[in-house]
C-alpha cells in the first residue's frame, strides 16, 4: 500500500464531495424539509449533466448551460410534483416514474448515445478534475464548487427564512397546521420538489465537466449517496451545527467524509465494483440508528420500572 | 356569520366501512355566538367542524361563512376565514418551528406569501406582548422549538395563533380533551377571555357537559349526525347536567348515553 497514492487521490475526494454535496443539498430540502423521499434525484442529475454536456459542446456559454441545466432540472421536479399532488400517486411512485422517464429523455438529450465528452481542452468549463491538484490556481475546482456551495448555501437560508419559504417549511413540518393556517401544501411540495431537483441537476452539470464527460446512468444510486451525505452531516456535525445554513454545512462536509471514506477503502483494497453494496449498507445502517435508539431507550427505561 | 344549509355526508359509500356521518346538519350562527357542541361518540361533532373547515367536501347542502359560500373551496382557502384548535395538541403547530415562526405563519394566514423576510422585529415585539397574556412565560422562549412545549402551552399557542388574525368563526374540536383537568380548565379560560376580547362566532366541540353548558350563549346536541337539540342562551341558563341529559334521552329517544359525556 502506497500512501503518497492516498494522498494524491484526496483533492479529487473533496472535489467530488464538494459537487455531490450540492446535490445532497437538494436531496436534504426534499428529505429533511418536505419530508418526501424523492428519487427523480437519479435521473435529474443525469439530465443537469447531459443538458449542460450537449450546450458546451454545441458552443454555448457555460455559465448559460449551467443556468438551463438548473432550469431543466426545475421541470423534472415539477413533473414528479404533478405525478405526485395533480394524480394522487404516493411520493416515492411518483420519483420513480420520473427517473425512469427521464433514462429515455437523457438518452434523446445526448443524441441517442449513452456518453458524451466534453472536453476541457476544447471547451471552457467551470470546473475540470485536471486542476484539482493545482492549489495555487484559482480555477481548481475545489475552490470553484466550495464558492458555488457558500452561495448556494446563503440562498437557501435566505429563501426559507422569507415568507414564502417559511410556508413550504411549515407544508413539510406538519401538513394539517399549514392548511389551517392558509398554505396550499400542494403546491408547496411542487415548489419544494423543482427547487430541489434544479439544485440537483445543477450538481450534474458541474459533476459532467469535472470528469469530462456525461453519463446517461451517471445518477445510478445518487439518491443513496445524497441521503448518506446528510445522515453522515447530521451524526458528525449536529450537534455542533444547529441553525438551518448549519445543518446544510454539515450536508456537504458530510459528502466530503463520505467520499474521503469511500477513497481510504478503495486504497485499502475494496473492489470498485462492491462500492454501491458498501454505501447501501452503510445508510442503511445509519437509517437504523434512530429506530434502535429508541428501542433501547424504551427497554431500559422498561427495565428500571419492572 | 355561519350558515350550514343542510349538509350530509356518507364516508366510503357503497362498502362495507359505509358511514353515514352527516344526516341532515342544518345550523346558522349570528356574529357574536359562542355554541357548543355536545353529543355521544359518533354523532358527528367533530365531522360538522371539519365539514366547515374543509378538511373534506360535503356530499350534499351548502356551507356560507360571513356570507361567502365555502362549500367547493379547499381547506387552505377556507383558512383565510378560519381560526381552528384541534383535539391533538400536536396537530395545531409545527414542532419543529420555533414559537415565533409558528406565531409569523399564523399572522400570515389568508394572507399573500411573499418573498419578503418571514418575521420582522415590529411583529416579534407583537407577538411578545400576546404571548405574554398567555401568563405561561412562553415571551422569554419565542426562539424555542414547539416541539418542547408541553400539550397545555401548545393548546394556548395555537389558541393564540388562531385569533391572531382575528377569524370570521372560531372553531374548537375538543381542544381540552387530551389535557390534565387543570391545564384543561386553564385553557378553557383562556379560550373565554380571547373569544369575549375579539367577540369572535366561535363553535366549541366538547365531550363535557358541565362545561358546554358553563361556556357559550348557545348549545346544540347531535345524534347520529343531526342537531336533535338547539338551546338558547335563557334556557342554558338554568338548566343543569342533569336536566340536560333527560333532554337527550327524550330528543334522542334512547337511554343510552356514553360514559364520557357525563365526566366532569
Amino acid at each position: 500500500m502506497n500512501f503518497t497514492s492516498l494522498l494524491n487521490s484526496l483533492p479529487g475526494a473533496v472535489a467530488q464531495g464538494l459537487i455531490w454535496g450540492i446535490m445532497a443539498i437538494g436531496v436534504y430540502i426534499t428529505y429533511r424539509i418536505l419530508d418526501v423521499a424523492d428519487l427523480t434525484v437519479d435521473g435529474s442529475i443525469a439530465t443537469g449533466g447531459a443538458v449542460a454536456g450537449m450546450l458546451i459542446i454545441s458552443g454555448c456559454n457555460v455559465w448559460v448551460a449551467l443556468l438551463v441545466a438548473f432550469l431543466v432540472g426545475m421541470l423534472t421536479g415539477f413533473v414528479t410534483g404533478m405525478f405526485h399532488t395533480a394524480m394522487g400517486i404516493p411520493a416515492i411512485l411518483a420519483g420513480i416514474l420520473t427517473q425512469l422517464a427521464l433514462y429515455s429523455v437523457n438518452l434523446r438529450i445526448m443524441d441517442n448515445k449513452a456518453n458524451t465528452a466534453i472536453s476541457a481542452n476544447k471547451y471552457h468549463l467551470v470546473v475540470s478534475l485536471r486542476n484539482v491538484r493545482a492549489f495555487t490556481e484559482l480555477s481548481n475546482p475545489i475552490y470553484i464548487v466550495l464558492i458555488f456551495t457558500v452561495v448556494i448555501i446563503a440562498l437557501m437560508y435566505l429563501f426559507f427564512g422569507t415568507e414564502f419559504g417559511c410556508s413550504l417549511r411549515a407544508a413539510g413540518a406538519n401538513p394539517n397546521m399549514a392548511r389551517a393556517q392558509g398554505i396550499n401544501t400542494n403546491m408547496a411540495k411542487v415548489v419544494g420538489l423543482m427547487l430541489s431537483n434544479g439544485i440537483v441537476a445543477l450538481s450534474g452539470a458541474l459533476l459532467a465537466q469535472y470528469q469530462g464527460f456525461a453519463d446517461v446512468s451517471m445518477g445510478r444510486g445518487a439518491i443513496v449517496i445524497g441521503l448518506a451525505a446528510v445522515i453522515i452531516g447530521e451524526v458528525v456535525f449536529g450537534r455542533f451545527l444547529r441553525s438551518f445554513a448549519g445543518k446544510l454545512v454539515a450536508v456537504s462536509l458530510g459528502a466530503i467524509i463520505y467520499y474521503l471514506v469511500i477513497q481510504v477503502v478503495l486504497w485499502l483494497g475494496l473492489n470498485t465494483n462492491d462500492l454501491k453494496m458498501l454505501t447501501a449498507l452503510v445508510v442503511a445502517l445509519f437509517l437504523a440508528v434512530p429506530f434502535w435508539k429508541e428501542k433501547l431507550t424504551t427497554f431500559l427505561s422498561a427495565r428500571k420500572e419492572g | 356569520m355561519l350558515k350550514i344549509n343542510h349538509i350530509a355526508k356518507t364516508f366510503n359509500p357503497g362498502t362495507i366501512t359505509e358511514k353515514k356521518a352527516l344526516v341532515d346538519v342544518d345550523l346558522h350562527l349570528m356574529p357574536g355566538d359562542f355554541v357548543t357542541v355536545i353529543g355521544g361518540n359518533g354523532a358527528g361533532k367533530s365531522t360538522t367542524l371539519n365539514a366547515v373547515a374543509g378538511t373534506f367536501l360535503v356530499d350534499k347542502g351548502t356551507i356560507e361563512v360571513d356570507g361567502v359560500d365555502v362549500t367547493r373551496l379547499p381547506e387552505y382557502k377556507r383558512a383565510k376565514y378560519l381560526g381552528r384548535v384541534f383535539q391533538d395538541p400536536m396537530t395545531g403547530t409545527a414542532a419543529s418551528m420555533t414559537i415565533e415562526e409558528n406565531l409569523a405563519l399564523a399572522y400570515r394566514r389568508g394572507k399573500l406569501r411573499t418573498l419578503r423576510w418571514g418575521i420582522s422585529n415590529k411583529e416579534r415585539e407583537a407577538f411578545r406582548q400576546a404571548l405574554s397574556t398567555l401568563e405561561l412565560g412562553l415571551e422569554d422562549r419565542m426562539t424555542s422549538r414547539v416541539g418542547l412545549l408541553s400539550g397545555g402551552q401548545r393548546q394556548a399557542l395555537t389558541l393564540l395563533m388562531a385569533t391572531l388574525q382575528k377569524p370570521k368563526l372560531l372553531l374548537l374540536d375538543e381542544h381540552t380533551a387530551a389535557l390534565d383537568p387543570k391545564t384543561a380548565q386553564k385553557v378553557l379560560h383562556l379560550t373565554r377571555k380571547l373569544i369575549t376580547e375579539d367577540n369572535l362566532t366561535a363553535m366549541m366541540v366538547t365531550h363535557n357537559m358541565k362545561d358546554a353548558l358553563q361556556y357559550g350563549n348557545r348549545t346544540i346536541m347531535m345524534h347520529e349526525g343531526k342537531i336533535i337539540l338547539d338551546i338558547n342562551r335563557e334556557t342554558k341558563a338554568q338548566l343543569k347536567v342533569d336536566d340536560l341529559l333527560r333532554m337527550f334521552e327524550k330528543a334522542s329517544g334512547s337511554g343510552i348515553v356514553n360514559d364520557r359525556m357525563l365526566l366532569g
